[in-house]
């Protein structure tokens, strides 16, 4: 397969992640969406490791791995957090950054 | 044969990310973001990255998947509808989301890369394999390898941080906190300096002891 197949791909995967930030209102899925941006990412930069015949892209691919992983335990902290306080798991209503 | 498999492999890539988008419960979403990991993982095994993919099985849709199941279950998938205000957003999203697309396309077709039409670059023995990762992190990338060590120590403290509970300090007032100061290290009878004695079971026994002594109940 040429490289451009799987570029398309993730160039495809990511305007559904992109829109799906846009469109959703839970906070929980809106991180959900952005996995999928940041693994659409992941895909591009593995097609282009494999395009270059080095293994520098691969290297990337896992370290944005690393910090989607940590950006995910941040993020369900906070959304537990504000699970336990009471307040509406809505991105609509949260609007305030005030405790 | 490959393109049999890329076919499956992107289709269900693509089929999880719209089912993410898509489905009404967080849950449904967890399981098609699931789906879209694993097929992902085989376009990374047909692009020659083994230990990436590996990578992207045990941690992606292992761990960081049951992680959010945990915190699903726990938040309570509620059934909302995907947008009930402002018909503009709702439009203009799916608008936005095109426009990126045609733009991620022109970017890429007029990046002018050569090899975009081909298949990469000749195979070499070893590529992508865990020697060759292993061997970039402690080389050539160990200043990223060591900052993405703190950095998840930091995520895990954090996030620990964030999600304690704090019913200590919002519902019954700074004030019944007990507080130590430096007076009160030099007025306390030294201890032993024992796990038992932390837990306050030295004290219980002390208790106990004087209780007999002064003659039972």
């Amino acid at each position: 397969m040429d490289i451009g197949w799987y570029l398309a791909v993730s160039a495809l995967v990511f305007c559904t992640g992109a829109g799906g930030v846009l469109v959703r209102r839970n906070p929980l899925v809106i991180l959900l969406c952005l996995e999928l941006m940041l693994n659409a990412a992941n895909l591009a930069l593995v097609a282009f490791a494999r395009m270059h015949g080095s293994g520098d892209g691969q290297i990337f691919a896992l370290i944005v791995m690393v910090v989607a992983a940590c950006e995910v335990t941040i993020g369900l902290g906070v959304i537990v957090a504000i699970h336990r306080r009471r307040l509406p798991v809505d991105v609509d209503e949260l609007r305030e950054l005030r405790g | 044969m490959a393109e049999v498999v890329f076919f499956v492999a992107s289709l269900g890539a693509i089929g999880g990310a719209v089912g993410v988008v898509a489905l009404r419960n967080p849950f449904y979403s967890v399981l098609a973001l699931v789906g879209h990991l694993l097929s992902l993982a085989a376009l990374f095994l047909l692009l020659r990255a083994e230990f990436v993919a590996a990578a992207q099985v045990v941690v992606y849709a292992g761990a960081v998947m049951v992680l959010y199941v945990f915190v699903v279950a726990y938040i309570g998938g509620a059934d909302r509808p995907v947008r009930t205000t402002g018909p503009g957003l709702g439009l203009a999203a799916p608008l936005f989301a095109g426009a990126l697309f045609v733009e991620l396309c022109l970017a890429m077709l007029g990046s002018g890369l050569k090899a975009i039409d081909a298949q990469g670059a000749p195979y070499e023995a070893g590529f992508g394999s865990p020697g060759q990762i292993g061997e970039l992190f402690l080389t050539r990338f160990l200043l990223p390898f060591e900052v993405a060590s703190y950095l998840l120590l930091i995520a895990a403290v954090g996030a620990v941080i964030l999600a304690r509970r704090r019913r200590g300090l919002e519902e019954e007032g700074l004030e019944d906190v007990p507080t130590v100061t430096v007076a009160d290290l030099f007025r306390l009878e030294p201890g032993v300096g024992t796990q038992a004695e932390s837990g306050g079971m030295l004290q219980d026994r002390r208790e106990r002891d004087e209780r007999e002594r002064k003659g039972g109940w």
